[in-house]
């Protein structure tokens, strides 16, 4: 610090810029960084077997999908059962 | 039982092996035999740091493949008592440190070391994840600079998941922060993150602030690790550093801004 910056006008405070970006991108890369824990395929198999016990389905009609939003997780389950029809045409 | 430490941090030039050397050498000066490692295969830099440069003969690379016994490897320190230097190679590709090998190694130091640092190069690569794997205790060196506090982060990710303790589902590696290059002024100011702010964003207990210092270039252009400078401010930081490491209650010096006088204030020098 010289004679030039003492009467210069009063620095920005980019310390507080820098510490409010972190907070963000931090946050952002913890999120994803748990965003797809690795028992969801084990989970998705175990699934697919209790309802094939009572309805035929395939692999690809169970769809398995985690969220975050704030402090919650969010488990999404979407089974699409076939038609009626092929139903009925299944011994049970 | 020994302790194995990483010094990590994601980011490259933010003090590792500069801290690296001068914890190893606190610890061994407080009577603990230490062993330091240089996990850099291909770029070994600790042992300039550490002024061995010229007798290194045999490397970590060398006692893993069998080519030399760690005997052969180890390096012993010409100031302090108890302190040896593992050396990294420079001429191999870090493929050659497997998770075998660096075990085999560690647990043969087990039997006669107390601590084991481990001097992790920067990146998330194969060094950096095998320094850290075994890891009881984690030395995370931060600048007060975004990329470093993001590289951070990101490095307490990997030891929270990554890590042999991780894997096998064991206490956690514990964690310390060693905020170092820091200018209370600067911070002061506003242009640099406070300690503050580091230490909200990380969310991990702090083990010591290294004032940025012109002592840490020239320890280094000597090769003595700075702990050995005691009249310097870097040097006193680290020495307080091995001491609250090792469970002395110490305040946190260096972290105000020095008073200037208002001539200083007008005619410069910082």
């Amino acid at each position: 610090m010289g004679l030039f910056d003492y009467f210069r006008s009063p620095p920005s405070k980019s310390a507080a810029l820098a510490k409010e970006r972190l907070q963000i991108i931090v946050a952002h890369e913890r999120g994803s960084r748990r965003s797809s824990p690795d028992y969801l395929p084990a989970l998705k198999k175990e699934l697919l077997e209790v309802v094939r016990k009572y309805v035929p389905i395939d692999q690809s009609q169970v769809k398995v999908h985690l969220d975050r939003e704030g402090g919650y997780e969010i488990l999404e389950l979407n089974i699409t059962l076939p038609d009626e029809e092929q139903r009925l045409g299944q011994p049970r | 039982m020994a302790t194995v430490i990483v010094v990590t941090s994601g980011k490259g030039g933010v003090g590792k092996t500069t801290t690296s050397a001068s914890f190893a050498t606190g610890l061994a000066l407080r009577g603990f035999r230490t062993a330091v490692i240089d996990f850099d295969v291909g770029l070994r830099n600790l042992d300039l740091i550490m002024g061995c440069e010229r007798r290194v003969v045999y490397d970590f690379i060398n006692v893993i493949n069998n080519e030399a016994n760690l005997n052969q490897a180890l390096i012993r320190d010409k100031r302090v008592e108890n302190l040896y230097i593992l050396p990294a190679s420079q001429t191999r590709d870090k493929e050659a440190l497997t998770k075998d090998g660096v075990e085999k190694i560690l647990n043969e130091l087990k039997q006669s070391f107390e601590y084991i640092v481990c001097d992790s190069p920067a990146g998330i690569e194969r060094g950096a994840l095998m320094a850290l794997y075994y890891a009881d205790e984690a030395l995370v060196v931060t600048n007060p600079e975004v990329s470093s506090v993001r590289d951070s982060d990101r490095i307490l990710g990997i030891l929270a998941s990554r890590s042999r303790r991780a894997e096998q589902g064991d206490a956690p590696v514990k964690e310390h922060l060693v905020l170092a290059r820091y200018a209370p002024e600067r911070a002061n100011r506003g242009d640099m993150l406070t300690m503050q702010d580091v230490l909200e964003i990380l969310g991990i207990p702090l083990l010591g602030v290294i004032p940025e210092s012109q002592a840490v270039l020239q320890s280094s252009n000597a090769g003595v690790p700075v702990i050995l400078e005691e009249g310097s401010d870097a040097g006193a930081a680290y020495g307080d550093l091995v001491d609250r490491f090792l469970g002395k209650d110490l305040p946190h010096r260096f972290i105000e801004s020095q008073k200037k006088g208002f001539l200083k204030r007008l005619f410069g020098g910082s």
